[in-house]
């Protein structure tokens, strides 16, 4: 998702003989959905879990608002110039609650930046593939905030305290982002045939890179199990990709368009779309860092970071020397 | 000395004569600039009418293990709930 394959910190689940006391209680109070607060002893192993997690989440919505910002100056109207601009403004207060989140546990939000830009941080693999054109812009709003809602409505329910109120806050912000995106895309996909070919292209290319977003399946996602116990995360990966596509394919069947992938098909035995598996190789290389944008992406967020530091640095001095001149008086 | 911007806590009053609420915390280089970003961050759909932003290091918390402790004192003291007392019925809400 927003967060893809976490390392959870260990390998397999403790069970209780292993727990010492502390741990057990822990335990005991996530499993009775007690909220865990920055003050409250924890194993090593969540702290470490938790800010891997949430730092690369916060890295996502950051990163996330570079493929849209690139149409903020091409949108066709003034109107969807201002909402877009609303949109990546709603994302970079995302990345803000996140790296809030993860500073709780005493991990520094410049050390944490400093991490991705070294390339020791990841972020969502959907944000390595580029916006061609304003269709894809829509798909992004309707189809990558759609599986993020889907992810993030899960982990509101999450065992840490600030973790779970950034996701409240975040998921009453996305419906927005979503909103906006279909709208778009159903202008085009009512519009003329040439826009309507643009939408299908759209979906057609975002669909994959959009289901990867859930991370590997979960007979390959060998680190989840610790992060279930514990409640980091709170559905799998499987789970929260078929609630997506079970969401998503009457909303592509509404637009007119075709399915984008042949093997969708409702399985009336399940009550669920079956779909085809994207290409994991695709999705490995991408998380790789061999995705069509990864090197244009962490360019520009570190030419951001770096640009930026003399209004950082120019704005801290001058702080600096008014709280000097105020204690001198 | 780290040229990392000070943390600041930041609570608002929502629009109904409530008392100001913790809603998350930012960085910013004086109360100023803190303010500003606030309503930037936490404002942005008229969350707020007034705005406290708090250098996070100025704070002092409770910690979680003297939870027993510091709470002791009331929770001995079940008469300072109205539930403790039984008046009748007859006598009317009260
Ligand atoms: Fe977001
Ligand atoms: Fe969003």
């Amino acid at each position: 998702m927003y967060a893809q394959m976490i390392k959870t910190a260990r390998s397999g689940v403790k069970n209780r003989e292993e727990m010492s006391d502390q741990e057990r209680e822990f335990q005991d109070r996530i499993d009775r959905d007690e909220k865990i607060e920055p003050k409250d002893w924890m194993p090593d192993d969540y702290r470490a879990t938790l800010i891997r997690q949430m730092g690369q989440h916060a890295h996502s919505e950051v990163v996330g608002q570079l493929p849209e910002g690139n149409w903020i100056t091409r949108a066709p109207t003034l109107e969807r110039k201002a909402i877009l601009l609303a949109k990546v403004q709603d994302e970079a207060g995302h990345g803000l609650y996140l790296y809030s989140a993860a500073e709780t546990l005493g991990e520094s939000r410049d050390e944490l930046v400093r991490l991705l830009h070294e390339g020791r941080m990841k972020y969502s693999s959907i944000f390595n593939y580029p916006t061609l054109n304003w269709a894809d812009i829509g798909a992004v709003g309707w189809l990558v905030d759609g599986a993020a809602i889907v992810n993030q409505v899960a982990l509101q329910r999450t065992s840490y305290g600030p973790y779970s109120r950034a996701m409240i806050r975040i998921c009453k912000e996305e419906s927005f982002h979503a909103r906006q995106g279909y709208h778009a895309i159903m202008q085009m996909a009512f519009g003329t045939p040439a826009q309507k070919a643009m939408a299908q292209d759209a979906v057609n290319r975002l669909w994959f890179p959009a289901i990867m977003m859930f991370g590997p399946n979960d007979s390959e996602s060998t680190h989840s199990e610790q992060s279930m116990a514990w409640k980091i995360k709170v559905k799998s990966n499987d789970e929260l990709r078929q609630q997506f596509v079970d969401q998503t394919v009457p909303q592509i069947e509404y637009l007119g368009l075709d399915l984008p992938d042949p093997g969708i098909k409702w399985n009336e035995e399940r009550g669920h779309y079956d779909f085809s598996d994207p290409d994991w190789n695709e999705f490995f290389d991408v998380i790789k860092g061999n995705g069509p944008c990864n090197v244009d992406r962490l360019k520009d967020r570190v030419d951001a970071w770096e640009d930026g530091a003399w209004v950082r640095d120019g704005l801290l001095a001058h702080a600096r020397k008014k709280s000097a001149r105020t204690a001198a008086e | 000395m780290s040229n990392e911007w000070p943390l600041w806590e930041i609570f608002i009053r929502g629009q109904h004569g409530m008392s100001h609420r913790h809603v998350g915390s930012l960085h910013a280089p004086d109360a100023e600039m803190a303010i500003k970003n606030a309503r930037d961050v936490y404002t942005r759909r008229n969350e707020g009418v007034s705005i406290w932003a708090v250098e996070a290091v100025h704070i002092a918390a409770s910690s979680p293990e003297e939870k027993g402790p510091l709470y002791e004192p009331s929770n001995s003291k079940v008469y300072r709930h109205p539930t403790f007392f039984d008046i009748p019925d007859e006598v009317g809400s009260m």
